[in-house]
């Protein structure tokens, strides 16, 4: 196989606290050096040179919340194309929600979801399993069979499971197995509404959803993390007063960590204007003073990581009045590029932000990424942090086009990836 | 059995559990037992020790073993069985656990064996009438019969019980017979242990002196009993315990996993057995296997409980 170099990069690893001019060295599909000292280790004979002065490299992105059409939807997005997608904006690893047709809850959908990605996909895709069977939160699914056969992580998708005992015993019997629950926090009945509760909403003629109905669930869920000492994470908060409870259960010495989606940390429910039904989000978009919580909160640490909850829609779903319209938005492909807008911005370091979008979800669900150690496998991004974009449709490689952030100026582009020492992404 | 005054005096009146047996009150009852498995295997299993004494079953919950078990030992020693049917009952007309008591009291029973779904049942009985009660399963409380008879089983393979490690597996949460057990066999010395999924493990359960275990890798290691206990059906489908399919990979007892323990381990199991679920159907009737032993037991150790509590002694000390 053959060896590539990269010299004169601006190196960023948060899982070495690294971040320092050097070269980086891949050798059969993992890194063998990267930093200051590895320029003096020579080039290999017969190595591709790449310089990359100005440039920057960092682990591949770790994407632990992507819904994927295949499958069942396949019209939305294929694992294949969802590789696409991920390769272009950096992402290397993906976890894949269990919200398919039919749900993966059995361990055949596991394995069809590991050869599918092995045959098809550019980037890794590791598959979670439903909590429960159906995502119906009813009985839970087999924990230990699903975890064997590859599932890296549990979570109901979409859905909060309403019923506490069910959790529960979900959660306590997940520790056994030393599994991660991830969950989202949105209460069945509080959550009806299409948009954040308030003034705007109300000017607007919508229901809302409040934030309530975040907390009210997440709180439960922290308590029964205590109780079943389950290695729990937060999916996706979304409200200032969410991070609080957060943060005050890692005090307790919880085994919590917590998520935010990228569009809680760029936009707010203004961003809705005149019912733009992309902006349609769950949880919804928040006040402004929510967003600046959840910058605060991510650069503290609260919150651990960032996820684009990728969620491919089709026209026919999102063309619908506001309130008739699907939930969600495509995010992959502009997941790196809209969280530089806090580097840019000086709201949060660098290295946090690699740090949150790639080594920390891969530590926190055990996949092996999220690093530039020597030996780990050389999924990395070699990205320009300066390069000004505009996102377009006709650019995204995703099957659909749901973004909320067609037509915005972006700061940092990635330049090339590759996810074992093999190029997926050149531009 | 014409040596029964050698034994000493067992000093209760009624047997509702393990809990407030002494050592050396366990230790007569299986003695007793063992004098009453020799008899059993006479041809003529018959004697006279409780004849004139009435004894009643009273089984509000369905059972087949422990209910013939305990109809064929009043039987051998000579008493008059009868068993109140439940399902044809008054019960059925809603009359209540004491009136129901009551009733049958006034009838003047010696010794009345009651099974029921409640925890707590039996212990109401025995407040309620004039004679002896034993309990043959109260809910999730206990089922000292069941410990007696494990025991007796244990004790006759293996000689002594102390240091013995004890391996209980499955449904601890919903059982009367891992609590009966786990108090009987640490009251004799033995090291328990308990393995199962948390969700099938009782809170507190660090704190009644077992060793608590999540995968039978590590909890049957150099065991020299592997005790397996009934996982009931409409708990294996996802409320408890993910699937049947689930619990047998991790927790059903297959040769592989039999073969952590000690290479002379007893297999047990208080029956009815599911095949497939919680045990392999080649370890059920393999050579390891002492369930069998364990029914012939069960009758022994409760001929061997009737005659205690109805030790002629204890009538001519009260006289």
């Amino acid at each position: 196989m053959t060896t590539t170099v990269f010299t004169d990069a601006r190196i960023v690893d948060p899982s070495r606290d690294l971040d320092e001019i050097g070269t980086v060295i891949v050798a059969d599909g993992k890194i063998q050096a990267a930093g200051a000292s590895a320029r003096n280790q020579g080039i290999p004979g017969g190595a591709e040179v790449i310089n990359a002065r100005g440039k920057t490299i960092m682990p591949g992105l770790v994407d632990a919340r992507v819904f994927v059409g295949e499958p069942g939807a396949e019209h939305r997005e294929t694992i294949a194309s969802a590789g696409q997608a991920a390769a272009a904006g950096g992402v290397t690893s993906l976890i894949m929600m269990p919200d398919t047709d039919p749900v993966i809850d059995d361990v055949a959908l596991v394995e069809f979801v590991l050869r599918a990605a092995r045959d098809h996909a550019a980037v890794n895709i590791y598959p979670s399993a439903a909590i429960t069977r159906g995502l119906k939160g009813l009985e839970m699914t087999e924990f230990g069979l699903l975890r064997q056969a590859g599932a890296v992580a549990f979570t109901d998708g979409r859905h909060t499971v309403a019923d506490s005992a069910v959790l529960r015993r979900a959660m306590t019997y997940a520790r056994d197995f030393g599994a991660v629950v991830a969950h989202e926090t949105a209460d069945p009945y509080l959550s009806v509404g299409v948009m954040n509760e308030g003034l705007f909403a109300s000017w607007l003629g919508v229901s809302g959803v409040p934030r309530e109905a975040e907390i009210i669930p997440l709180e439960r869920d922290l308590r029964l993390a205590r109780l079943t000492r389950v290695n729990y994470h937060a999916a996706k908060i979304s409200t200032a007063v969410s991070a609080d409870v957060v943060s005050r259960a890692k005090q307790d010495g919880a085994s919590v960590t917590a998520g935010v989606a990228i569009h809680s940390l760029a936009l707010n429910e203004h961003d809705i204007g005149e019912y733009r039904t992309f902006f349609r989000l769950a949880p919804p978009l928040r006040a402004e003073d929510d967003r600046l919580a959840m910058i605060e909160a991510l650069k503290n640490g609260t919150l651990d990581i960032i996820v684009s909850s990728h969620d491919p829609q089709d026209v026919d779903t999102k063309r619908l009045p506001f309130a008739d319209a699907a939930v969600g938005a495509v995010g992959l492909e502009t997941l790196l590029a809209v969280a530089l807008r806090l580097y840019h911005n000086d709201q949060v370091p660098l290295a946090r932000l690699v740090d949150a979008l790639s080594t920390a979800p891969a530590r926190i669900f055990g996949l092996p990424a999220g690093t530039l150690k020597p030996g780990a496998p050389a999924d990395l991004i070699l990205v320009d942090l300066d390069h000004p974009w505009v996102v377009t449709e006709a650019d995204l490689a995703s099957r659909s086009k749901n973004s909320c952030f067609e037509g915005a100026r972006l700061q940092g582009k990635v330049l090339q990836t590759l996810v074992s020492g093999r190029t997926v992404l050149k531009v | 059995m014409t040596d029964a005054p050698a034994f000493p005096l067992f000093p209760h009146r009624h047997l509702l559990g393990i809990q407030n047996l002494s050592p050396s009150d366990i230790v007569s009852l299986l003695d007793r037992a063992d004098a009453a498995v020799a008899l059993s295997r006479q041809p003529d299993k018959k004697t006279s020790a409780l004849r004139g004494r009435t004894q009643i079953n009273l089984f509000y919950e369905a059972s087949t073993r422990t209910q013939a078990s305990f109809e064929l030992a009043g039987k051998r020693l000579g008493a008059d069985v009868m068993n109140m049917s439940v399902a044809s009952s008054s019960v059925k007309k809603g009359e209540t656990l004491i009136d129901t008591a009551m009733t049958l009291n006034a009838m003047r029973p010696d010794i009345l064996i009651i099974r029921h779904a409640m925890a707590g049942a039996a212990a109401l009985l025995a407040q309620k009438v004039g004679c002896s009660v034993v309990n043959a399963g109260d809910g999730a409380h206990e089922h000292p019969t069941q410990a007696l008879l494990d025991a007796l089983t244990i004790r006759r393979a293996k000689g002594d019980l102390s240091c013995l490690i004890v391996a209980i597996c499955g449904d601890v949460l919903h059982s009367r017979v891992a609590r009966s057990n786990i108090l009987l066999l640490n009251a004799l010395g033995a090291r328990v242990r308990v393995i199962a999924p948390s969700t099938l493990l009782p809170s507190g359960i660090h704190q009644m002196s077992v060793d608590v275990f999540n995968r039978m890798d590590d909890g049957l290691k150099d065991a020299d009993v592997v005790m397996m206990l009934r996982l009931q059906r409409e708990r294996m489908t996802g409320a408890f315990v993910p699937s049947v399919r689930e619990y047998f990979h991790f927790f059903g007892l297959d040769a592989a996993k039999l073969r952590l323990a000690k290479p002379d381990a007893l297999v047990m199991h208080p029956g009815p057995m599911n095949r497939g679920v919680e045990i392999a159907s080649e370890i059920a009737d393999g050579p390891q296997s002492v369930i069998q032993e364990q029914v012939e037991m069960g009758v022994a150790v409760r001929m061997a409980v009737m005659q205690a509590l109805l030790d002629p002694r204890r009538d001519e000390a009260a006289a």
